[in-house]
C-alpha cells in the first residue's frame, strides 16, 4: 500500500492524493497526529475520507497511510461490560490514557489483550468442524457463557484443540482445512458494514417481554423484529428505551448511543452496574456491551457507531442468544450521512438528506431477525432492534421517520401531549401498532390465556370509544352524554390511569409479569362489564365511579407480584359486593 | 505549529469569507490575520484547507477589505485564548479582546478554544439541586449541578429579567463553595448588556463574572467565537480552579444565524430553513461542554437562552436545541399577556435530570409527587378552561370545576412570583400543598397516600 498526500480538509471530509490501490471503506491514518479515517468515495487516484476525529490543524501536504483493512471490530470474549466510543475504542482505557477529555490520533485494541480466559474445549483433535460450530466455550461474565465458534468460511478437521487459561492473542486450535492449516483464536474480526452470514431466517413467533404493561399487551414486538420509537424531545423516549435494556427478557443488551447527550450516557453507565437482572440477580452489565458516541463526538464515528452495534449484536445471536439492540437515535445516525454527503457536495434528496438515506435504514434494520445460525446444532438466536427516532419538531412527515416505518414492525408512538400530562410511558394508544399481534397470538392463547387477544382487542376498543366520546364532549360537554356512555369514558379512564401508566420509577410497578397484567386487565374489564350492567339497571356513572373499589383497583399496580393474587381476589369480592349494594339502592 | 507566513493573494471577497490563492500548507482551523490597504487588522479562521487555496472565515467586517491591497498571515496555531484569574470581574469583547479599560489578559496558560470532547467514562452524573427560588423551577423543573438548561423565550418577554433573578439567586443548599459566571453574549443590544452588568453589579456579582459581550452592532462573524471562548473560560474556572460556574448564553438564535450565513456564503447544501446540516453537531460541542468530571471539584451548568423566531417550537434553533440539552425552560406569551411573572408555561418545560437531584435528601420526599399533581391537575385545569369557553362553566361537572379553580391557584399562587422573591424549596412545596387544597384525598393521585397523611395535614390543618 502507498501513502498518500492530503490536498484538501473540509472538516471530517479529507481529500488525498496517491493512495494507489485503494478500496471503498479502507481504514487510514491521517496527519502527524494518525487520526483514524475512512475511505468513502474514489476519484482516479483521489481518495475522500471521512475521518473519525477532529481534523482542525490537520494541513495539506500531511501523509495518509492506507491500512488496507474495512473498518472491523473485533469479536471475542470481554465485549460484555464494555463500553466503546463508535469505532470500538474502550472509553475506560481511552480515559487512562488521555484524560477526561478525548485526544485525538489514539488507537487501543478494543478488547484487553493481557487477560486470561479459561477454555473449555467441546471438540477434540481430528473432529470434524464445520463454518459457525462451537468448539468450546468461555465464561465470559456469571451470566454469559461466551461461545467459541468457528470462523464463518472456514471448514476442515480440527488438527490441535487445547484447553486451560488463554489470551485473546494466544492460538488455542489448529483447523487444517483443504488448503492450508488456520489458527484459532479467542477472538476473531468481522467487518461492521457487511451481515454476519447465518443459515436462514426464522419467522416471528415469541414477543420480547418487556415488562411494559403498554407494550406487552397492545403492541408487543417479536424476538428478533424492529421497533421505532420516534418522539419529539421530552416524551420520555430515552426513558422507555432504558426501561426496555433493563428489563426485556433478552440474554445481551447492546445500546448505542448514538449522538445523544453526554450526561445520558453518564446515566446509563451509573445505573446500569447497579441494576440487577431480574432473573439472575447479578449487575446487568454483565450482559451489556454500551456504545456511545454523543453529539458533541465527531460525526463520522457516529456513522459507524450503528454499525459497530450491530454486528456486536449479531456476534451473540450467533452463539444462540437474544440479543436487543437500542438505538438511540437513528435521526442523528441520519444526520451524521446528511452531514458527511453535505460535505461531499452530493446533490440531496429531501431536506438535504442524501438520496441513499432509505435504502441505508432498510440494510440495518433488515440485519435484525430470528434466525438458524451457522453450524451442525442449527442453535436458534436473535436480534430484535428498536431505533429511536427524533423527529424534528415532532413532525413525523419527515424523511427520518417515513423512511423507518416503512420498515420497521411495531411502531410506539411517544406523544408530548401525554407526557405534558405526565401520562408515563407516553405511549399514544390511537396510534401505536404492531403488526406482530397475529404472529404472536398462539404465544399469548398458550402461555397467558385462551382469551387474551380478545380482551386486548376489547381493551383497545373501548379506548377508541373514548376518544370518539371525547369529540362528542368537546362539542356538547360531559353532562350532555347519556349515563352509558359516561360509564364508558370512566371504564377508559381506568384503563389508562391504572393500567396504561406506569412509574418507571417505583420499585413494584417498573417491571409487570405478563400474569399480573392478566390480572389487571381483567379486573378492570371486569369492572366495566359490571358497571354497565349496573348503569342499565337505573345507577348513575357518577354513583359507579365513586364506589370505594376504584381506589382499590388503583392500587394493584403497586402491589407486589406474589401479593397480587391475594390482592386482586379480594378485589374481585369487594367489588361484587360493592356493585350488588349498588343495584338493590337503585331498586329501592 | 509552524511559522507565520503572510499572503497578498486574496482572490475573492464574497461576504464573510476570503479566497487566498496560492498558499501552501494552511491548516485547517488555522488562525489568521487580515489586514487591509489601511493597516486595519481583523481576524480569522481557515474554514476550507485546500493545497493552492485556503477559504478564510473573517471575524469581522470585510469592509474595505479588497483583493489586491490585503495581505493575510498564517499565524500557524488554531484559535486559543489566554486564561487566568484576573480576567473575573473583567468585561471582554466577543474575540476575547478587553472591553473595559483594563490590560489584556498575559498568563502562560492559552487554551484551545475548540474543547475536546468530555469522555463520557469521565462524566459524573449530575445530582447537586440548586435551588433557583423560582418555584416553577425549583419545584416542578428542577436544575442541577452540570446541567444545561436553556429559556426557551420570544421577541418582547422577560427571558434576561428572568436569567438574572437565576444568577441573582442560584444557591446550592449547605454548600459555601466557589462560584462564578461567565456570561456570554451574542448579538444583544447594549441596553440588555448593560442590563445584566447593573445586575451583576447591584448583588456584588461582578467580581467573580467574566463577561463577553459580541452586541448587535459589533460583526456577526465574531459570534462564532464568543461562545466558544466563554465555555473555554469556564472550563478553566471549573477545572482548573474548582469552581462551580454559570455559563449564560444569549442568544442563542444569533448564534446559529451566524453559522446560516457562512453556510450560505459557503453555497452549502442548506438543510431545514437554510441552517445548515451541521447545526445539530455543532450546538452539540457548545451545549456539552457543560457538565461534571468524576474526581474535580468544580462544575459548569449552562443556561442558554434562545429567542424563537415567531414563538415557533418547531423551528430548528430552539428544536435542535432540545435534544441536546437536558430539557428547557418555555417562557410563555399567554402567561406574560395575563400579567404573571415569571411566565414559565410548565406544561412546556422540563428538567430531564430532575429525579437526580430531588427526593428525600436532597429535597424533600413529597417533591416528586408533588410535581407530578402539579402537572396533572393543571394540565387538567387548563383542558376544563378550554372546554368552558365553549360550553360555559355552567355546564362544567363539579370536578371539572374543582380543576378550574386549582389552575387559576396554580398561576396565581405557585408560578407567579415577585422579581426579588427567593422561595426556599420548603416554600414552595408548601404552597403546592395550597394550591391543591380544593381537590378531595382521592383526588391526589400522584402523591403517595401516606405523603398526603403528612404534609397536607401539616399545611391545611381540618
Amino acid at each position: 500500500m502507498k501513502d498518500g498526500t492530503i490536498i484538501r480538509v473540509t472538516g471530517p471530509v479529507v481529500t488525498a492524493e496517491g493512495l494507489e490501490r485503494a478500496k471503498m471503506f479502507d481504514v487510514v491514518r491521517v496527519g502527524e497526529l494518525g487520526l483514524v479515517g475512512e475511505v468513502i468515495k474514489l476519484q482516479g487516484t483521489t481518495a475522500i475520507l471521512q475521518i473519525y476525529e477532529d481534523t482542525t490543524g490537520v494541513r495539506p501536504g500531511d501523509k495518509v497511510v492506507n491500512t488496507g483493512q474495512a473498518l472491523s471490530v473485533e469479536l471475542g470474549p470481554g465485549l460484555l461490560t464494555s463500553i466503546y466510543d463508535g469505532i470500538q475504542r474502550p472509553l475506560n482505557v481511552l480515559r487512562e490514557q488521555s484524560g477526561d477529555f478525548i485526544s485525538r490520533g489514539l488507537v487501543i485494541p478494543a478488547l484487553d489483550e493481557k487477560k486470561k480466559w479459561e477454555f473449555v474445549p467441546s471438540k477434540k483433535k481430528g473432529d470434524k468442524v464445520a463454518p459457525g460450530e462451537i468448539i468450546g466455550t468461555v465464561q465470559e461474565t456469571q451470566l454469559v457463557s461466551h461461545k467459541i465458534m468457528v470462523p464463518p468460511g472456514v471448514s476442515g478437521e480440527l488438527k490441535e484443540l487445547k484447553e486451560g487459561k488463554f489470551t485473546i492473542r494466544e492460538v488455542v486450535g489448529k483447523i487444517k482445512t483443504s488448503t492450508e492449516d488456520v489458527d484459532v483464536f479467542l477472538a476473531t474480526k468481522w467487518k461492521v458494514r457487511t451481515p454476519r452470514p447465518i443459515a436462514r431466517k426464522l419467522p416471528p413467533d415469541t414477543p420480547l417481554l418487556t415488562g411494559q404493561r403498554v407494550f406487552d399487551t397492545f403492541f408487543p414486538v417479536a424476538k428478533g423484529g424492529t421497533a421505532a420509537i420516534p418522539g419529539p424531545f421530552g416524551s420520555g423516549k430515552t426513558v422507555s428505551q432504558q426501561q426496555l435494556a433493563k428489563w426485556s427478557d433478552s440474554r445481551i443488551i447492546v445500546y448505542v448511543g448514538c449522538g445523544e447527550r453526554g450526561n445520558e450516557m453518564t446515566e446509563v453507565l451509573a445505573t446500569f452496574p447497579e441494576l440487577e437482572d431480574p432473573r439472575s440477580k447479578r449487575p446487568l452489565m454483565e450482559r451489556t456491551i454500551l456504545v456511545a458516541n454523543t453529539s458533541n463526538m465527531p460525526v463520522a464515528a457516529r456513522e459507524a457507531s450503528i454499525y459497530t452495534g450491530i454486528t456486536l449484536a449479531e456476534y451473540y445471536r450467533d452463539m444462540g442468544y437474544d440479543v436487543a439492540l437500542m438505538a438511540d437515535s437513528t435521526s442523528r445516525w441520519a444526520e451524521a450521512l446528511r452531514e458527511i454527503s453535505g460535505r461531499l457536495e452530493e446533490m440531496p434528496g429531501e431536506e438535504g438528506y442524501p438520496a441513499y438515506l432509505g435504502s441505508r435504514l432498510a440494510e440495518f434494520y433488515e440485519r435484525s431477525g430470528k434466525v438458524i445460525a451457522l453450524g451442525p446444532d442449527s442453535r436458534v438466536g436473535s436480534v430484535t432492534v428498536v431505533g429511536a427516532v427524533s423527529p424534528p419538531g415532532g413532525d413525523f412527515s419527515e424523511p427520518v421517520s417515513q423512511n423507518t416505518l416503512r420498515v420497521t414492525r411495531v411502531f410506539w408512538a411517544l406523544d408530548a401531549s401525554l407526557a405534558s400530562r405526565r401520562h408515563f410511558p407516553a405511549i399514544n394508544w390511537l396510534t401505536s401498532y404492531s403488526l406482530y399481534t397475529d404472529d404472536l397470538k398462539g404465544w399469548y392463547q398458550e402461555t397467558v390465556a385462551k382469551e387474551w387477544p380478545d380482551m386486548r382487542a376489547e381493551a383497545l376498543g373501548i379506548l377508541q370509544k373514548e376518544a370518539e366520546l371525547n369529540d362528542i364532549v368537546q362539542l356538547v360537554g360531559y353532562d350532555a352524554l347519556p349515563e352509558s356512555e359516561k360509564g364508558a369514558m370512566d371504564v377508559a379512564k381506568s384503563i389508562r390511569e391504572d393500567y396504561l401508566q406506569q412509574s418507571a420509577y417505583d420499585a413494584v410497578d417498573t417491571y409487570t409479569s405478563m400474569k399480573k397484567q392478566y390480572l389487571m386487565l381483567n379486573t378492570i374489564l371486569a369492572f366495566g362489564r359490571e358497571e354497565a350492567d349496573a348503569i342499565r339497571a337505573g345507577a348513575q356513572a357518577s354513583q359507579v365511579s365513586s364506589l370505594p373499589v376504584k381506589v382499590k383497583i388503583g392500587r394493584i399496580k403497586w402491589t407486589p407480584e406474589d401479593q397480587v393474587d391475594d390482592f386482586v381476589k379480594g378485589v374481585m369480592t369487594e367489588m361484587d359486593q360493592q356493585f350488588g349494594a349498588l343495584v338493590q339502592e337503585v331498586k329501592v | 505549529m509552524t511559522e507565520p507566513v503572510s499572503y497578498r493573494t486574496v482572490s475573492q471577497v464574497a461576504g464573510p469569507l476570503l479566497f487566498v490563492e496560492k498558499v501552501e500548507h494552511a491548516a485547517y482551523g488555522e488562525m489568521v490575520e487580515v489586514t487591509n490597504a489601511l493597516g486595519e487588522r481583523v481576524r480569522g479562521q481557515v474554514l476550507d484547507a485546500g493545497s493552492g487555496l485556503a477559504v478564510v472565515q473573517v471575524f469581522g467586517s470585510t469592509l474595505g477589505l479588497s483583493t489586491t491591497g490585503t495581505s493575510v498571515r498564517f499565524l500557524g496555531e488554531t484559535a486559543r485564548i489566554s486564561v487566568s484569574d484576573e480576567m473575573l470581574g473583567r468585561v471582554f469583547s466577543g474575540l476575547g479582546n478587553p472591553r473595559d479599560s483594563g490590560p489584556a489578559i498575559v498568563s502562560k496558560t492559552k487554551v484551545e478554544i475548540v474543547g475536546s470532547a468530555m469522555n463520557p467514562y469521565s462524566r459524573e452524573e449530575p445530582s447537586e439541586f440548586i435551588q433557583t427560588g423560582i418555584s416553577t423551577i425549583d419545584g416542578m423543573n428542577t436544575l442541577v449541578r452540570g446541567q444545561k438548561l436553556p429559556l426557551f423565550s420570544a421577541a418582547g418577554l422577560p427571558h434576561n429579567l428572568l436569567a438574572a433573578q437565576i444568577a441573582r439567586q442560584a444557591k446550592v443548599l449547605n454548600s459555601s463553595e466557589n462560584f462564578s459566571v461567565v456570561f456570554a453574549a451574542m448579538g444583544i443590544t447594549s441596553e440588555e448588556a448593560n442590563f445584566f452588568i447593573r445586575q451583576f453589579e447591584e448583588t456584588g456579582a461582578l467580581e467573580r463574572t467574566v463577561l463577553f459581550l459580541n452586541l448587535s452592532s459589533d460583526p456577526s462573524m465574531e459570534r462564532i467565537l464568543t461562545p466558544r471562548l466563554a465555555l473555554t473560560t469556564a472550563e478553566y474556572l471549573a477545572y482548573e480552579r474548582e469552581s462551580h460556574v454559570l455559563v449564560i448564553l444569549t442568544d442563542m438564535t444569533n448564534y446559529c444565524e451566524s453559522l446560516r450565513e457562512i453556510a450560505a456564503a459557503r453555497n452549502e447544501v442548506p438543510g431545514r430553513r437554510g441552517y445548515p446540516g451541521y447545526t445539530y453537531t455543532d450546538l452539540a460541542t457548545l451545549y456539552e461542554r457543560a457538565g461534571k468530571i468524576k474526581g474535580r471539584k468544580g462544575s459548569i451548568t449552562q443556561i442558554p437562552i434562545l429567542t424563537m423566531p415567531a414563538d415557533d417550537k418547531t423551528h430548528p434553533i430552539p428544536d435542535l436545541t432540545g435534544y441536546i440539552t437536558e430539557g428547557q425552560i418555555y417562557v410563555s406569551r399567554d402567561l406574560d399577556r395575563s400579567g404573571v411573572y415569571p411566565p414559565i408555561d410548565v406544561l412546556e418545560s422540563l428538567s430531564r435530570l430532575m429525579n437526580q437531584g430531588i427526593g428525600p435528601t436532597r429535597t424533600r420526599e413529597d417533591h416528586r409527587g408533588m410535581a407530578d399533581q402539579l402537572y396533572a391537575s393543571y394540565a387538567q385545569g387548563k383542558d376544563v378552561r378550554a372546554l368552558s369557553a365553549i360550553v360555559g362553566e355552567e355546564a362544567l361537572s363539579e370536578t371539572d370545576r374543582k380543576f378550574l379553580k386549582v389552575a387559576e391557584r396554580f398561576e396565581q399562587m405557585f408560578v407567579k412570583q415577585g422579581v426579588y422573591e427567593d422561595r426556599s424549596i420548603e416554600q414552595t412545596l408548601d404552597i403546592g400543598w395550597k394550591v391543591i387544597e380544593p381537590l378531595s384525598d382521592t383526588e391526589i393521585k400522584r402523591i403517595k397516600p401516606e405523603l398526603v397523611e403528612k404534609y397536607r395535614k401539616r399545611t391545611t390543618p381540618q
